[in-house]
């Protein structure tokens, strides 16, 4: 018995290290199943809170187009949201519980939906910073090595890059607007800069999940590489729109062909993934009422189908 | 708000490019009127149903919402261009949509009630599509031709809508007690707003006689047929012998509008002139 076990993780190995995709079917250790349901669902519940913040200013968008490119863009979010869930539930996880494990605060979710939005600039600074950041870690996700995800995650970036140009058509809309509109813009820009680099967590030695991670290739990059290449990606778009950087201690740094940035507040990041964010208390109840109204709207749906159900079986009877 | 077309073409993409016909005055100024009509109604309701988003009952809900929304937004905008060229002023369609006040709205009263809880949205939803699916159909012969195409794009659109609401409608009468317990009240609370719908203004009179628009009363007929037909099937009563609220068409909103006007016209109001 034991040693058909062993002969099955070395199998699994053997197929992670080839790159060959891990399906729902195959054989996993448990580690790595349920590395990859908080992974998963983690992921899935950014999206549905991340909706939140950027709704916010979906009746306030400043004109027809926008209103409905912000509607649509938040609509792809639930759309994420729903992929997501259901790549969890091939590992056997269910959508309900893993709602329930979001609304009990078991669950994380990006702490960057944490901060709110205060002027129509922050929806261009999310989509901007805060996706570009997305697309910095999910690009990667594309080719990680459970199966389920990987397809999921070629579907999510498709649509988050297209969220990212609006991000930026906005910035550079403002930016190119009146001297208001641009002081609105670099107002957002201070503060969402430093969230958004947070969102690519810890540093490497105090990331616990990292190295096991990039074993099993469901990780491909260290947070650190990967917040990296998105200041080396960023800080030349901010100066293209004549923004400034929120970093005085911002430098080209030629030796390593990329740019030192001063130091993260690491106590706010914690304090925020701890629940001591501005929105924390707020996202979490707007997602527990929306659940508890929807609970008889759910209830009859379900009741109606049975009954259909029923009828059915009596005419066939 | 004038835009400057040259300068910001991606802001302001036509949806239709067919010129305006050669209206004389009068008859051009009732077609515009009417548009504008039309276009305040897919607006305000696309708005309401906008503010769902993110908090549906369940996420596939949460996205049909915003998908009738986005149809409702899409057929606005076609519509609010048109009346730009119309009137043949320079204003464009944003200017119709956030620099005309509450009075000069002339949506149905029926499209800016609150959502409400989701039987009322549904309600409200279902009451507009039975009359918006039939309407769109009979518009489709418009002599006006910009308006024929508009109706033929959105008709495909609102197909879906009435099969979604309409189910709904069914599954909340013939759901859970609850669920029928709510629903009725979502009849009782929207029902009078159905009347407006049909009723005919002086504007709307004269340009069924230039064929422009269909007869309401054939509709009528057709949406009587569609709602007894769902509300058998959900074992719901149709209410009889309401007194039938009405003047949004005309200008005389509920207190509603005012505040779903403050809401969406927020920035332009606060920053005039600017682009965004």
């Amino acid at each position: 018995m034991e040693e058909v076990e062993v002969n099955l993780e070395a199998q699994f190995e053997e197929k992670v290290a080839k790159d060959i995709r891990i399906e729902p079917k195959d054989w996993m250790p448990d580690a790595y199943r349920k590395t990859l349901i908080r992974q998963i669902s983690q992921h899935a519940h950014s999206e549905i809170v991340g909706m939140l913040p950027e709704g916010n200013w979906i009746t306030r968008a400043p004109s027809l187009k926008r209103k409905a490119i912000l509607l649509a863009k938040v609509q792809d979010e639930a759309g994420h949201g729903l992929y997501l869930y259901s790549a969890a539930e091939t590992l056997g996880a269910s959508r309900d519980q893993m709602i329930a494990d979001l609304h009990s605060g078991k669950a994380k979710y990006s702490s960057i939906f944490n901060y709110p939005t205060l002027s129509w600039a922050d929806i261009g600074a999310i989509g901007w910073l805060v996706d570009g950041a997305a697309i910095m870690n999910q690009v990667p996700l594309c080719r990680t090595s459970y199966g389920p995800y990987a397809r999921a995650m070629v579907r999510v970036c498709k649509e988050e890059s297209f969220h990212q140009r609006q991000g930026f058509e906005i910035m550079m809309t403002l930016c190119n607007g009146a001297p208001e509109q641009k002081k609105m813009a670099q107002e957002a820009f201070n503060r969402w800069w430093w969230p958004t680099l947070m969102m690519f967590g810890p540093k490497d030695e105090e990331s616990p999940n990292t190295e096991q991670s990039m074993r099993w290739r469901i990780k491909r990059f260290t947070n650190d590489e990967l917040r990296q290449r998105f200041v080396d990606m960023m800080v030349p778009q901010a100066e293209f729109l004549g923004l400034t950087v929120p970093d005085k201690d911002l430098t080209w740094n030629e030796a390593k062909n990329g740019y030192d940035y001063g130091q993260i507040d690491w106590d706010e990041f914690w304090s925020v993934v701890k629940g001591n964010g501005p929105c924390n208390k707020q996202r979490i109840q707007t997602r527990v009422k929306a659940d508890q109204e929807g609970a008889w709207v759910r209830e009859a749906a379900l009741a109606h189908a049975e009954k259909r159900a029923q009828r059915e079986q009596q005419k066939v009877a | 708000m004038m835009h400057n077309h040259e300068n910001a073409p991606h802001l302001h993409e036509q949806h239709f490019n067919t010129p305006v016909q050669d209206y004389a005055p009068e008859v051009k100024q009732l077609v515009l009127e009417y548009t504008l009509q039309l276009a305040d109604t897919s607006f305000i309701l696309g708005h309401r149903l906008s503010e769902w988003c993110g908090h549906g009952p369940v996420l596939e809900q949460d996205m049909a919402l915003s998908n009738i929304a986005l149809d409702l937004i899409g057929e606005t905008r076609s519509l609010y261009q048109y009346a730009a060229e119309l009137e043949g002023k320079g204003r464009t369609e944003d200017d119709m949509a956030y620099l005309r006040d509450t009075v000069e709205y002339k949506n149905p009263l029926l499209v800016e009630q609150p959502n409400g809880d989701f039987g009322d949205t549904i309600m409200r939803q279902f009451i507009f599509d039975s009359f918006h699916f039939f309407f769109l159909k009979e518009l489709q012969n418009s002599t006006d031709h910009r308006l024929a195409a508009i109706a033929e794009k959105s008709l495909k659109e609102s197909s879906y809508h009435i099969k979604w609401s309409s189910e709904w409608v069914i599954r909340l009468g013939d759901g859970t007690e609850e669920s029928r317990k709510r629903i009725e009240k979502a009849i009782d609370n929207l029902w009078p707003f159905s009347g407006e719908l049909f009723m005919m203004t002086a504007t709307e009179k004269k340009l069924l006689e230039h064929g422009v628009i269909p007869d309401y009363s054939q509709i009528k007929n057709s949406w009587d047929a569609h709602v007894a037909k769902v509300f058998q099937e959900a074992t719901l009563a149709v209410p009889q012998n309401v007194w039938m609220q009405s003047g949004g068409k005309e200008g005389r909103h509920t207190e509603h509008l005012g505040f779903v006007l403050t809401e969406l016209q927020y920035l332009q109001r606060t920053y005039p002139g600017l682009e965004w």
